[in-house]
């Protein structure tokens, strides 16, 4: 979840926490970067600014490190996050038609914002709970065997 | 630990969680207080049961009877009619028909169903995984303690080597070589490393044996560790598994307390110190070298090979990685000896196998078989065969990195050999059936799309070419590809698989190849005559903007 406007003092929050519970190490850099990602909802400028800065790691390093990982965001997402799992097995068990409603619902393609800030609809590889596929999370919550049908269902939840 | 007369396990895998197991869990503690049976009867969350179907699950021993799914409201009743009275609560049961041989304890029941066999996984869904009294009394860290007291590492190593494991993520190298190769180089320090960075699509069986058995994985890394002369272990565990994680973190809390870990280990001179690293969300780190290169705090990107992470690994020094399931065959075979393990499966693949099943098919979930097992007899027999009675059109073995079997080799055995032979990759043990109304073109181009995705973009011959790949698979589900385009393909494939630089892109060819040689004639009916015979793909006539 995004958390609205971060103001320069919250960041910087974000960062030392992040780095006292790690330890200022270039190997602790993806723990670090996950914890900021955590609790800003995405790792802004200024945090890869103050990263740097403290680890002594050039930022164009940081900055590829950062948008290698798919759990990582440089850029804000909304305040709701939805992953759809577009594998093949949930393919197969019927995600191809869940992943229309699911555009139809929030009215974006995969990988867009909502204007307002509400929903991202972001696809991925695969959540590892095939076993109840298709398979969706939203912010924290997973859903599985999911139809066309319970999509408005599931996201009224969050409204 | 106290003893009672039964015990009850809630399920407590995501899917029940999602659907309210906590819940049923506090009603339970409730419910068993009001009727005064809290001293006679313990209660236990417990990790994934291996079946989805009808959760959250409710199992009472020592009838083993399962309840399930079942609902908050259902407990005052359950635990009255079960609990009190001693009459098993008929209407809440789970489905008859659904009992296969996915549960452990099925298995005992001989002459019913072909008996599974259970060795990684024999205790996830039984113990509490978050108590280490409940994994020493089911003969938890007695193999540490025989490898630490009776035995040298070279005999340790000389036991894997006789009981014939093979690594279970995919490759299929012999585990007992592999830990020699560690031992034998003169780097220092050395380091090792368990794989679980499970992220191969269909693929979830690393998950239960970690949020269902933590310990084991604790418990032989820590004998890997004396065996090759290493004094740190990571395990890598994918981002997306914070369930399992805990449990790691705590396992490793209690094994320290007891002095399993840590310092002079089992009061030897033995020292070891075990970290959990996350990911971040990656498949390609699931490859050894990447894997490495993310634990230092780098981009995933694989590295070349040789050297081999065996003597250039972590930090540049030796480094065994191990995967989970690979892991986890460990202790049992120390535990009972080399000659125990080779009863179980064929003489060339020794043990077991744990394959996912997952796809058009009545029954999906976990199964630990012994390897040669074939793929007939998983759909008929564990999988209760295919849904709305459809014929098997395919099955894709090993997640994506795998390959396509047609239904015309179902009864091939499914072991390194055999599939060596009829050039199948075993991957990691996901098996995704597909049912006659699976279009080939668009499977092939799903299953680019994630390699599109997955690629690390280190090397141009992965990197550009499942995106071209992809497109040209588009193309021909919207029925606008030449068929020039099939000898793109085909080279594309070619060049994947001699050009990359690691497994990803090397396998990345084999949907394209295996679609091209079984399937030639629907994905020609794309290109010839516009149509898609299974009515999935598009036909919309729009080329991809390049």
């Amino acid at each position: 979840m995004t958390v609205g406007k971060l103001d320069g003092q919250a960041v910087l929050e974000a960062v030392q926490n992040a780095i006292i519970a790690h330890g200022a190490a270039k190997e602790e850099l993806i723990p670090i970067l996950s914890d900021v990602n955590r609790s800003l909802g995405y790792i802004p400028r200024e945090a890869m600014d103050e990263i740097s800065r403290q680890l002594r790691v050039p930022k164009s390093q940081l900055f590829s490190v950062a948008s290698f990982y798919q759990m990582l965001s440089t850029r804000p997402l909304g305040k709701h996050v939805i992953h759809f799992c577009e594998s093949a097995p949930c393919h197969v068990a019927g995600g191809r038609q869940v992943l229309q409603a699911l555009q139809q619902a929030v009215n974006l393609k995969p990988g867009e914002t909502s204007q307002d800030g509400q929903w991202s609809l972001l696809t991925t590889s695969c959540l590892g709970v095939c076993g109840v596929g298709p398979v969706m999370t939203v912010d924290e919550d997973i859903y599985g065997n999911i139809t066309p049908g319970q999509i408005k269902e599931i996201l009224a939840r969050y409204q | 630990m106290k003893t009672v007369r039964s015990m009850v396990l809630v399920s407590s895998d995501a899917e029940s969680m999602v659907r309210g197991a906590q819940e049923v869990f506090r009603r339970l503690q409730q419910e068993l207080k009001a009727f005064n049976l809290e001293d006679e009867i313990s209660l236990t969350m417990v990790g994934d049961m291996g079946r989805h179907d009808a959760v959250p699950m409710v199992i009472v021993y020592p009838e083993a009877v399962i309840y399930g799914p079942v609902t908050p409201e259902d407990v005052h009743f359950l635990v009255e009619e079960h609990l009190y009275k001693g009459r098993v609560a008929d209407s809440l049961r789970a489905p008859a028909h659904e009992l296969t041989g996915h549960i452990a304890w099925l298995s005992a029941r001989k002459g019913t169903l072909p008996a599974e066999q259970r060795i990684v996984l024999e205790r996830a869904g039984v113990i509490d995984p978050s108590s280490i009294e409940d994994y020493i009394i089911h003969d938890g860290y007695q193999a540490l303690g025989r490898a630490l007291n009776e035995m040298t590492p070279a005999q340790v190593m000389a036991e894997l080597e006789k009981s014939g494991l093979k690594g279970r993520g995919g490759a299929g190298f012999p585990t007992g070589l592999k830990w020699k190769f560690v031992a034998r180089d003169k780097g220092t320090p050395k380091y090792v490393i368990c794989n679980a960075d499970e992220s191969e699509p269909g693929t979830f069986k690393d998950r239960l044996i970690l949020e269902g058995d933590p310990h084991s994985i604790i418990e032989a890394l820590t004998i890997a560790g004396y065996a090759v002369g290493a004094q740190e272990a990571y395990i890598y565990v994918r981002g997306e598994y914070a369930l399992a994680q805990e449990r790691l973190k705590l396992a490793i809390l209690q094994a320290k307390e007891m002095g399993f870990l840590g310092k002079n280990v089992f009061g030897t001179e033995f020292n070891f110190e075990i970290h959990i690293h996350s990911g971040a969300g990656a498949y390609i780190c699931g490859e050894e070298t990447a894997l490495i290169e993310s634990i230092e705090g780098k981009r995933g990107e694989p590295r070349s090979r040789p050297p081999y992470p065996t003597s250039n690994g972590l930090w540049g020094k030796p480094t065994l990685v191990n995967n989970v399931e690979t892991l986890a065959n460990v202790p049992p075979i120390l535990r009972n000896g080399p000659e125990w393990y080779r009863q179980f499966g064929t003489p060339g693949s020794p043990g077991t196998k744990v394959y996912t099943i997952l796809g058009n098919v009545n029954v999906t979930g976990l199964i630990e078989v012994p390897m040669g097992i074939t793929l007939r007899e998983v759909i008929t027999i564990y999988a209760k065969g295919m849904k709305h009675g459809a014929g098997l059109k395919l099955a894709q073995t090993g997640g994506s990195s795998g390959s396509i079997i047609p239904g015309v080799l179902q009864d091939t055995p499914m072991d390194f050999d055999s599939f060596n032979r009829t050039g199948v990759a075993m991957g990691s043990g996901a098996l995704l059936i597909c049912d006659d109304n699976t279009c080939v073109v668009d499977l092939a181009r799903v299953l680019l799309n994630f390699f599109r995705n997955e690629s690390c973009g280190k090397c141009s011959p992965c990197r550009i070419g499942n995106q071209r790949a992809y497109e040209i698979l588009t193309n021909i589900s919207a029925g606008v590809a030449p068929m020039s385009d099939l000898d793109v393909l085909t080279n594309l494939s070619e060049n994947l698989y001699q050009l990359s630089n690691c497994g990803l892109g090397q396998t990345a060819g084999s949907p394209i190849r295996d679609v091209l040689r079984y399937f030639r004639a629907e994905v020609e009916a794309h290109i010839l005559l516009k149509v898609c015979p299974v009515g999935v793909c598009s036909m919309s006539g729009k080329k991809v903007q390049v």
